[in-house]
């Protein structure tokens, strides 16, 4: 099972919030859309500061 | 796109735009990038400042003046208004701007200074020699090109991800990023003389929600919240959907932001070899208002001034930077944000309860200072039973 982060970008605000608490520098506000652009540990910090709940992480099989 | 500047600014806020025409003025080549393809947009502000602060820097102008304010309220959970009136306060109580307009007009008063202006560049590292910082790799419209500079100033907002990767530690603790989103609101009920904070563990945990007019009917409506207790369900943005049905269920809203407001300390150190971090990236926000706007500005400036006259002596190393931290520190920008920090640790250990007994105390008094330190001595001054309580509060104004 691996863990991984999904950015819901309809939800999205573009404000930049879960990059300044990601403790890995893993995410990236790009203009007008957030990238994960690092490996990220999936801590899940960034789901919770965002605003809107657009941050997820997800467990896979 | 030029290559080699003495002065690169990253960000066009109003850090980066007063750092750069400090030290275009200066007669520096300087160049500012912003990541955004428009200066001031999107806005992600609350758009409040005060009015002394705002005219050391720049005259007001109704341009980018979207309303004068004469009043404040504190609203304690209980409903208990506590107001703050500017014919008591002097005209210190605020202005609320139209950051759209505001951000560019600093952005062109640089560029008439002669700074380079560049948009829709971002940097994407520091270019490191030897363990200084020698300017920024960027992507300027999808294309990478290198930009060198003598000193680079990271006015790159609450991301503040340049300074991170020139090795400081920017990294802010859930519980101290107010997570926050916001409505510019039309066609609603409000006073447009007053800005409204409402305080309470119900409304805006470890936070506040406001109302601060845009005009007549219309407002900015917006929440922070401390990031440790935003979840599914209880985030910024359900706390301001719920005051909103409630207080402004036929409202209109024309425009809706979110963002994030560091709220802990300032960076412990804000400056390195080549380096100087200024505005929200060095986290020289007020920790009880989370207003940035005037540190931003007074920081981008003094980094401007540093860097200029380093330059000009032919040594930008951190050693000889360093009296841009050591200023900003010991200015009364500093003492207040550092006293702050210290009252805004003590109110977030408050419930409901306490809240109200505190705003009911100081609710009937002519304030004659419109000042967290005047609030204060009040607070003490009525509340002797919390003495004990209290004392940790008194001790900031020591």
């Amino acid at each position: 099972m691996s863990t991984m982060l999904r950015i819901n970008r309809d939800k999205c605000g573009y404000c930049g919030t879960c990059v300044a608490v990601c403790p890995e520098d893993a995410l990236e506000l790009i203009d007008a859309y957030l990238s994960l652009e690092r490996e990220c540990i999936a801590c899940g910090i960034c789901a919770r500061a965002c605003p809107l709940g657009a941050l997820e992480v997800v467990h896979e099989e | 796109m030029k290559n080699n500047y003495d002065i690169l600014v990253i960000g066009g806020g109003p850090a980066g735009a007063l750092a750069a025409k400090t030290a275009a003025k200066a007669g520096n080549s300087v160049c500012l990038i912003e990541k955004r393809p428009a200066i001031g947009t999107p806005v992600r502000c609350a758009e409040g400042i005060g009015k002394e602060l705002l005219k050391e820097y720049i005259k007001p102008d109704p341009r980018w003046i979207s309303a004068d304010i004469e009043s404040a309220r504190i609203i304690a959970p209980n409903g208990t208004a506590i107001r703050l009136d500017q014919d008591r306060a002097g005209s210190e109580v605020g202005y609320v701007l139209d950051r759209k307009v505001f951000d560019r007009e600093l952005v062109w008063q640089a560029a008439e200074a002669g700074a380079d202006v560049i948009v829709k560049t971002r940097a994407t590292a520091p270019i490191m020699e030897n363990g200084a910082v020698r300017g920024a790799k960027v992507l300027s419209a999808g294309t990478p090109a290198d930009i060198r500079a003598e000193v680079v100033i990271a006015a790159d907002g609450t991301e503040a991800q340049f300074a991170r990767r020139a090795g400081l530690d920017t990294t802010v603790p859930l519980r101290e990023m107010m997570s926050c989103a916001q409505y510019l609101m039309t066609d609603i009920d409000i006073d447009a003389g007053s800005t409204d904070f409402y305080l309470g563990n119900e409304i805006a945990p470890e936070g506040y929600l406001w109302v601060f007019p845009k005009g007549d009917r219309t407002a900015n409506v917006g929440i922070g919240i401390t990031g440790r207790k935003s979840r599914d369900g209880s985030r910024a943005k359900d706390y301001l959907d719920r005051f909103v049905a409630k207080s402004f269920p036929d409202g209109k809203t024309i425009e809706a932001i979110a963002g994030g407001v560091p709220v802990c300390r300032p960076l412990a150190c804000t400056v390195g070899d080549g380096l100087l971090v200024a505005g929200d990236a060095a986290r020289v926000v007020d920790p009880i208002t989370g207003g940035g706007i005037g540190n931003a500005m007074y920081t981008g400036r003094l980094a401007g001034e540093v860097a200029s006259k380093c330059i000009e002596a032919g040594n930008c190393s951190k050693e000889a930077l360093m009296p841009y931290d050591t200023e900003w520190r010991a200015s009364r920008m500093g003492m207040t944000i550092e006293r702050n920090y210290k009252v805004k640790e003590y109110f977030i250990t408050l419930d409901d309860t306490k809240l109200n007994t505190l705003a009911d105390s100081i609710a009937s008094i002519s304030f004659s200072e419109f000042s967290v330190a005047a609030l204060i001595r009040e607070l003490i001054k009525r509340n002797p039973k919390m003495l004990l309580e209290l004392k940790a509060l008194k001790d900031t104004l020591a």
